[in-house]
C-alpha cells in the first residue's frame, strides 16, 4: 500500500530533488502479469480513482496505455452498476 | 473466427456476464422466483448457464431509484449472439430490475472467472483486506 500511495501522489513526483531520486514508476498490470480487470472488484478499481471518483491518469499511476483503457472500461462499467459513485467526496 | 464457426454448426454459443441489479423491496422468495425466470430463459434460448453468483442485500454507491440497496445477481452464461438483445428487454420490462449490465467476456475474462471460482486469488486478497483493517 505505501507503494501505491507514493505513486499516487503527484506532488511527491514533482516536488522531488534530484538528491532524492524518484522511483521509477511501473505498469503494474505488466508486471504481475494481471491480463483482466475485474469491473465487479470496487476494491481494486479504488487504487485508480481520486478522492472524487475520478480516474487517475497514466502519468501517476505509471499504468501502461494497454492496460489504463482497460481500467477506464472497468471504472466506468462499475459506476454504472453502482459499485463506484460518479461524483464522490471524501472517498478515501 | 466466429464467421468460420457459422458455417459449420448451426447454433454458435458466445460467452457473456450479465450483473442484475433487483429492488431491495423483493422477498428472498420472489428474488428466487425472479432469478430462477432468467435462468430458465437463458436455457430455454439454446443458451447454457456457466456461473452465477449472487451477492445478495448490497450497498450501492449512489441511490437508483431512491433506493440505496439492492440484490445482485451475476449470469455467467453461453448464449447465441441474438440472445443478449432479448435478455435485455426482458430487463427492461420487469419492474423488479432496477440496473442491468451485460459484457462480452474475452479470453482473459474467462481465464480469470475460472481462477476466481476455483478460489485462486480469495487467499491474497483476504490477507490484504485484513491488513487493510
Amino acid at each position: 500500500m505505501s507503494k501505491a500511495k507514493t505513486t499516487n501522489n503527484p506532488m511527491m513526483v514533482f516536488n522531488t530533488t534530484p538528491e532524492t531520486p524518484v522511483k521509477k514508476k511501473y505498469c503494474r498490470f505488466k508486471k504481475n502479469g494481471i491480463k483482466y480487470i475485474d469491473y465487479k472488484d470496487g476494491n481494486f478499481l479504488l487504487k485508480f480513482i481520486n478522492e472524487q471518483g475520478k480516474i487517475l491518469p497514466r502519468r501517476i499511476t505509471g499504468t501502461s496505455l494497454k492496460y489504463q483503457r482497460k481500467i477506464a472500461q472497468a471504472v466506468k462499467r462499475a459506476r454504472h452498476i453502482a459499485i463506484l459513485p460518479y461524483v464522490a467526496d471524501g472517498l478515501k | 473466427m466466429a464467421a468460420k464457426k457459422t458455417k459449420k454448426e448451426q447454433v454458435v454459443l458466445h460467452d457473456y456476464e450479465s450483473v442484475i441489479i433487483f429492488t431491495p423491496v423483493l422477498s428472498e422468495e420472489q428474488l428466487k422466483d425472479v432469478v430462477s425466470k432468467y435462468r430458465a430463459l437463458i436455457t430455454e434460448n439454446n443458451g447454457e448457464v456457466v456461473h452465477e453468483e449472487n451477492w445478495g442485500l448490497t450497498k450501492l454507491a449512489y441511490p437508483i431509484e431512491k433506493k440505496t440497496t439492492g440484490f445482485y445477481h451475476i449470469f455467467e452464461y453461453k448464449a447465441p449472439a441474438d440472445f443478449v438483445a432479448k435478455f435485455e428487454l426482458a430487463f427492461r420490462r420487469d419492474e423488479r430490475i432496477m440496473r442491468f449490465l451485460s459484457t462480452v467476456l474475452d479470453k482473459h475474462a474467462i481465464v480469470y472467472n475460472q481462477r476466481k471460482r476455483n478460489g485462486e486469488f480469495n487467499q491474497n486478497k483476504k490477507e490484504k483486506q485484513q491488513e487493510g483493517k
